[in-house]
């Protein structure tokens, strides 16, 4: 079973994310800033990383930067899920090694439809 | 709504429209016909099943619109795309190349994602259809929907819904809340109202490939046979045609076979093997 890491300063959101994920048969592991989320990825990597952008003492691009620097950092597939929704934020997630993006509001549609463009998912026929 | 209420508006869209609207889905009918009478200021379906019953032309419109209105989102499904991408037009690009055009249809496009999601795969393949010329023609019954098509405007939600975030990014740009498909791929699209019941023989041509997902399953049988017995006459003869993945034509028209190994494409029983 794949695990998803998800980083997110609120623990609502994290909760919700968790509830659909566990739903679309991830195991998931939890993180309140990038720090936090690094410190998790050195101990093991996830196959995902669902991540916020705006948290405290480390934001998810920082994370981003840093988690791709790490032994076998470009491996997990890392998705944005953030109240940025602009396309200069897009485009930096983008270049900094992300996968995909969700602006939120998202729902389960939304996090389905984009882990299986990703590949961490397969499309029902 | 009254039963007798919920009898008439459903027979009178099943003859404008072919919808066949069961008991079940009376909800439907109230969540999607609500709307209409607000807009109108009347105060509830009783007032507009009454002037529905009087024949306002302009009301049993915007009914019949409303009622036959379906979601849609940008390369729904997935596969129905892979195969446009992978199979269908690389086919064309041999069998049409002495007369560089590939004729499209999609016949039920509603807010314009499945004529724009294939735009954006000729786009992407726009190399290889130098000199080519391709016609997308979008049609649907509703004259409102048309209008949300041709403006390429989508909320965040609905461009979320299958747009690949690199594709995003790269065809759309941003207005204030909604997000606007390129002009570019919005002129490879042409928008036209055309109602598949009874429009279908006016001069569309014919086409290479035709797209007419999710539509069959409102019709009742007849409808599906008759419906398709017209898409096969404006079909070249080694086109092809995409249905949904709830539809077929088995023992519905012997117009059309499937196309073995490719769910959802179907070809003219005439035809010669695929070339697919």
């Amino acid at each position: 079973m794949n695990t998803c890491l998800i980083v997110d300063d609120s623990k609502v959101i994290r909760m919700v994310a968790r509830k659909i994920l566990q739903e679309l048969g991830f195991n998931t592991a939890e993180a309140e800033d990038g720090a936090k989320a690094l410190e998790y990825c050195k101990g093991a990597l996830p196959e995902a990383v669902l991540l916020d952008w705006n948290m405290p003492v480390m934001n998810g691009i920082e994370f981003l930067i840093e988690l791709r620097k790490l032994p076998g950092g470009d491996k997990p597939v890392v998705v944005f899920c953030t109240t940025e929704n602009d396309i200069q934020h897009i485009q930096q997630a983008i270049a900094a090694g992300a996968s995909e993006y969700i602006m939120k509001p998202f729902d389960g549609e939304i996090i389905q439809a984009k882990f299986e463009q990703v590949g961490l998912l397969v499309a029902k026929e | 709504m009254k039963p007798e209420d919920f009898d008439f508006v459903a027979k009178l869209l099943k003859e404008r429209s072919g919808l066949v609207l069961s008991k079940d889905k009376s909800y439907l009918l109230e969540s999607r016909l609500m709307p209409v009478a607000r807009r109108r200021g009347m105060k509830g379906l009783d007032e507009l099943v009454a002037a529905v019953r009087r024949m306002d032309a302009a009301l049993v419109k915007d009914v019949t619109e409303a009622m036959t209105t379906n979601e849609s989102f940008f390369f729904r499904d997935g596969k129905p795309f892979d195969q446009f991408r992978e199979q269908v037009i690389p086919g064309l690009l041999q069998s049409r190349k002495d007369k560089r055009a590939i004729r499209i249809w999609c016949a039920a496009c509603s807010s314009g994602q499945e004529p724009y999601s294939l735009a954006i795969i000729l786009k992407e393949m726009e190399a290889k259809l130098a000199g080519w010329r391709i016609d997308i023609i979008a049609t649907d019954l509703s004259t409102e929907i048309l209008e949300k098509a041709k403006a390429g405007l989508y909320s965040q939600f609905e461009v979320q819904r299958g747009m690949p975030i690199q594709l995003l990014v790269k065809y759309f740009q941003k207005k204030d809340e909604m997000w606007q498909i390129d002009p570019r791929l919005r002129a490879m699209v042409q928008f036209r109202p055309l109602n598949l019941l009874t429009d279908i023989r006016s001069p569309l041509g014919t086409f290479d490939v035709v797209y007419c997902r999710n539509v069959l399953i409102y019709f009742d049988q007849d409808t599906k046979g008759r419906v398709l017995a017209d898409i096969a006459k404006l079909l070249t003869p080694d086109g092809c045609l995409f249905l949904g993945g709830a539809e077929t034509v088995l023992g519905i028209s012997d117009k059309f076979k499937p196309i073995v190994g490719q769910r959802g494409m179907y070809q003219l029983t005439s035809a010669t093997p695929a070339k697919v």
